[in-house]
């Protein structure tokens, strides 16, 4: 049953079944920064918030992890590159054509902010003068960080979408729900790890909120694009987002049942964490395999070919 | 920015800011004339330098390139076809449950469209092939054709290198800086056509330059200039379009179509078009490509959307309940 074919076979032409797109050259660094950059967004949203309504925990795991998952992106991001040393040929000029240099302005900007606010977290350990300077900058970079942090979290879904990959283009409106989502629930996943119970609950409406826009967001794109929607139900990519949407779903239900166990809590937050992460990868796989397939490039623009004849005989 | 810059019917260079740009410079690639020689591809490799792909045996026809990569900026598919095209793709499966094994003996064999016993071809004769009035013809037929980068109006390509490598050139073509690009690689799933590429050991993207450094000398791209049946003609974009849709008349009755020729396309026409015999699918082009840029915009507003979600779901969860 689950290995019929959603769609009906299709018969099309193609040059002895070789590709016609060319699968991204990209490697995991890639798939892997899709989820260090939302953690990321994630974690600053949850540092602010933290810190707006009085909850330390929350504002320190926040502010720690960012950074941390930043220094991550960072490196994923230059090694992925065929030319390394060259990375900073991106800052050479900023393209809205290009979401990937609009990528890498969001992240230089969101980088310089949400680094201010970790290293703010270490201004007790240093000598007075210097610690009472670092405090309001840190508390300014942490909300700069969150106000840039959306675009951090849904940049790389256009980034994706924006490209001949039949599955990632045809996507592109609710690719960036999906991440969106998942980075807000891998935030909440980290505030979940992190705080005590007293603390963790806008985290566990933020797990909430988070898996409902992912998993609404995920449904979409693996039922609604017809023959293109399949590579995110089949071989790797299919288990992926299916792990993912499991995992959600048990992340979200200990997040809210676990309230008074700090050990539920913990293993919600990791829940959530690795479901962020399967999807990601999921996504990323999908969309390479659409790619491989000629059948996905034929077939689709062949439909949109014949609708435009038909549009044109009736009109 | 002009109303058509990121899609519809646009002269690319003045769009890019050229004041008194050159006449738009392309290759109109006529496929019925081809005779698969290559040519194009040895001159091409001579010319830029280009290393070699690989000695590779692919098993599938006399084309042993593959198709376009770093490595390769003149393709050359050759495709061998009954010449009677069949009625429609045969399902081998359906057809052996139903008895039909000759059907299937077919599939596997290519698939012709119709059942033949095996025929005595005659003896080798001494003349040329088809000299002799009635000596009997093999009933196939090869298409051949050379690929390359389509210059497109509106490219991919170009449109989300982050570097600036990828760059118009005052000929309306598509060129990438070696100096600059340092192989992000998104250039790659970008091209509808599957044409630019990664060269493996060197890390950057690599595909044709319309010989960037030989037009602009007033000389003719190396292929062009080697190919001995001008199947590939060089040529300002304007004329070539007209002297491809003379072509295109006179061969109608062989199934002849032009493609990429239309400026109202989906990637606003390309540079490099083609006169085709069969469907673009079957040469390993889409049928229908679109610059993904197209959508930018649309895309941009989805994910501030969800962006906006973003931020309400985090001031819900902190100033919602009080707990
Ligand atoms: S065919 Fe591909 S590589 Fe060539 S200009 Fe168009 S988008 Fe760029
Ligand atoms: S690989 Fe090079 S040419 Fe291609 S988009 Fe990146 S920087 Fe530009």
């Amino acid at each position: 049953m689950k290995d019929r074919p959603m769609v009906p076979r299709a018969d099309f032409r193609s040059y002895y079944g070789r590709p016609i797109v060319r699968p991204a050259v990209w490697h995991h660094d890639i798939a892997a920064y899709l989820f260090t950059g939302g953690l990321a967004a994630g974690s600053a949203m949850l540092a602010a918030g933290g810190d707006a309504t009085g909850r330390p925990a929350l504002r320190r795991a926040g502010r720690v992890t960012a950074l941390g998952a930043l220094v991550a992106s960072t490196y994923f991001l230059v090694n992925d590159l065929g030319r390394p040393e060259r990375f900073h040929h991106m800052l050479r000029v900023a393209k809205p054509t290009s979401p990937m240099s609009m990528g890498t302005w969001i992240l230089s900007g969101f980088g310089a902010f949400a680094g201010a606010a970790a290293v703010a977290e270490a201004a007790p350990l240093l000598p007075r003068p210097l610690g009472r300077l670092l405090g309001p900058v840190g508390t300014a970079g942490q909300y700069a960080a969150a106000v840039t942090a959306p675009a951090l979290a849904t940049y790389t879904a256009v980034l994706l979408a924006d490209t001949a990959t039949p599955s990632w283009h045809a996507a592109y409106p609710e690719l960036p729900f999906v991440f969106a989502g998942s980075a807000l629930a891998s935030g909440a996943g980290v505030g979940l790890i992190a705080a005590p119970p007293r603390e963790s609950a806008p985290a566990r409406r933020m797990a909430v909120l988070g898996a409902a826009m992912e998993l609404y967001g995920a449904h979409r794109v693996e039922t609604s694009k017809g023959i293109l929607s399949e590579p995110y139900t089949q071989g790797r990519p299919g288990k992926l987002l299916r792990a993912g949407r499991t995992l959600t779903a048990l992340g979200t239900a200990g997040a809210l049942l676990g309230r008074r166990s700090r050990v539920v809590s913990a293993l919600s937050g990791a829940a959530l964490l690795a479901a962020s992460l399967a999807t990601r990868f999921g996504i990323f796989e999908g969309g390479i395999a659409s790619a491989e397939d000629p059948k996905y490039t034929v077939v689709p623009q062949r439909e949109r070919l014949a609708q435009r004849q038909q549009q044109h005989k009736q009109g | 920015m002009g109303a058509n810059s990121l899609y519809g019917p646009l002269d690319p260079a003045p769009d890019a800011g050229y004041v008194d740009a050159p006449p738009r410079m392309g290759f109109f690639t006529d496929t019925s004339v081809c005779i698969g020689c290559k040519a194009c591809e040895v001159a091409c490799k001579e010319w830029n330098g280009v290393p070699d792909d690989g000695f590779n045996l692919l098993g599938h026809s006399y084309d042993n390139t593959g198709g376009l990569s770093a490595n390769s900026w003149r393709a050359v598919a050759f495709i061998e076809q009954p010449a009677v095209v069949p009625a429609g793709p045969v399902d081998a499966l359906a057809e052996a449950a139903a008895g039909r094994s000759d059907a299937l003996a077919e599939a596997g064999c290519g698939g012709a469209g119709t059942t033949r016993e095996p025929e005595f071809l005659g003896m080798p004769g001494t003349d040329l092939p088809g000299r002799t009035p009635d000596a009997p013809r093999t009933d196939f037929r090869w298409l051949m054709m050379s690929n390359v980068c389509k210059h497109c109006t509106h490219a991919g390509c170009l449109d989300v290198c982050p570097t600036g490598a990828l760059f118009r050139t005052e000929f309306g073509t598509v060129v990438v800086q070696e100096d600059v690009c340092n192989g992000c690689g998104y250039c790659i799933p970008a091209c509808p056509y599957g044409v630019i590429d990664q060269r493996k050991d060197d890390g950057r993207a690599w595909k044709c330059t319309l010989c960037y450094d030989r037009i602009g000398d007033g000389l003719t791209p190396a292929c062009a200039q080697a190919c001995p049946t001008q199947s590939i003609q060089y040529g300002e974009l304007d004329e070539l379009r007209a002297r491809a849709a003379e072509r295109v008349e006179k061969l109608k009755d062989q199934g002849a179509r032009l493609y990429g020729h239309d400026p109202d396309d989906g990637v606003g026409g390309d540079g490099a078009f083609f006169l085709l015999l069969d469907e673009p699918e079957v040469y390993g082009l889409p049928p229908d490509p679109i610059v993904a840029t197209r959508d930018l915009p649309a895309m941009w507003k989805r994910a501030g959307l969800a962006g906006l979600a973003m931020a309400a779901a985090v001031a819900v969860s902190f100033l919602g309940g009080r707990r």
